[in-house]
């Protein structure tokens, strides 16, 4: 039987989730580009990217950015979480070369008047200390071993 | 696909345009394709037994769900598609403005996305501002809310888009 990792009692606010660090190949950048079907050359076709859009090289697609947020938060939370909301702001773009360093903390936890435990978060990725991309995300955390966000449904998921 | 001028924005306002239906199902393969690009373990998406247990049967990553709506490189007879955030564009034209930046976007997911789903979407104007000056040039700034359906009706996210269309400091007004 699978049982929560994480439940909302073990998260105290200010607390930092695990960091993740990646190196960023011109692999990371058109895999992640294809899996999210954005065609678009300047995410594969350096050529492009460097002479028509003026950046040094191919860059992460914003897509498949959320992709990497969402695989940071739910190595934290493990399969019980379940995510609620995410907003991004873009600062910079992220290159073949480059490597990315994911960080966030917890901002504020909470149940909702349905009952759903949650974590606000903040995150960041940075390369050389520059945030590249920020994001402020809610995901839904069990309250005990028998809770489970996944179950609710209608009047009792209210993101 | 037509321009929103200064006098049509009141009449727009949350109403329901350019509705879509997604060009393929839901499908797994792209799902593991996309946990793969991020090296994503989570086990709702590798062990069906966990995603039986856990979801009531496998779901896609919630993050994937503007991936349904990217249309084919290539098929054959299509007319042209709806470019994703048709109204941003509607906009830029109608109000004369021909840079754009998109400052923030913001995924509110409900429920789950399934393998073999066919997705719907729309998109909402909620707001245009008055003029405004910012380092980027004078313009204005809009929230578009795109919603996506499952074939059942559910809503399973809304992606809000905050844009602000601009014209450089100098350029006069092309309209």
């Amino acid at each position: 039987m699978t049982t929560p990792t994480l439940l909302l009692g073990d998260v105290s606010v200010g607390e930092a989730l695990p960091e993740l660090t990646h190196p960023v190949t011109a692999t990371t950048v058109v895999l992640g580009a294809l899996a999210s079907r954005d065609w678009r050359p300047m995410h594969h076709d350096k050529d492009f990217a460097v002479h028509r859009n003026g950046t040094r090289d191919i860059f992460l697609n914003t897509p498949n950015l959320a992709a990497w947020f969402e695989r940071y938060i739910t190595d934290w939370t493990g399969p019980f979480g379940r995510l609620r909301r995410v907003t991004f702001r873009m600062h910079g773009s992220i290159f073949p070369g480059d490597t990315m360093v994911f960080r966030g903390t917890v901002t504020d936890t909470g149940v909702d008047d349905s009952g759903c435990g949650w974590a606000a978060l903040d995150i960041a990725v940075s390369v050389d200390g520059d945030a590249k991309t920020t994001c402020s995300a809610a995901v839904a955390l069990p309250l005990d071993a028998d809770d489970n966000p996944w179950a609710r449904s209608g009047d009792r998921w209210t993101p | 696909m037509s321009a929103i001028g200064i006098d049509d924005i009141e009449g727009a306002l949350g109403v329901r345009q350019h509705e879509e239906e997604g060009e393929f199902p839901v499908e797994q393969g792209y799902i593991w394709t996309t946990c793969s690009s991020v090296e994503n373990g989570n086990p709702l998406f590798w062990d069906p037994g966990v995603a039986e247990e856990v979801t009531g049967g496998p779901i896609a990553p919630p993050t994937m769900v503007s991936v349904w709506f990217r249309p084919h490189h290539w098929a054959p007879d299509r007319s042209t598609p709806g470019l994703p955030l048709q109204i941003h564009f509607d906009l830029k034209e109608g109000l004369g403005l021909p840079e754009a930046v998109m400052s923030d976007n913001t995924i509110v997911f409900h429920e789950p996305v399934r393998p073999g789903d066919r997705l719907t979407t729309h998109q909402v104007l909620k707001s245009v501002s008055d003029e405004k000056t910012t380092r980027l040039g004078t313009g204005r700034f809009w929230v578009i809310d795109v919603e996506y359906h499952n074939q059942r009706g559910e809503l399973v996210a809304v992606e809000s888009y905050t844009g602000f269309g601009y014209r450089r400091a100098g350029e006069e007004a092309a309209r």
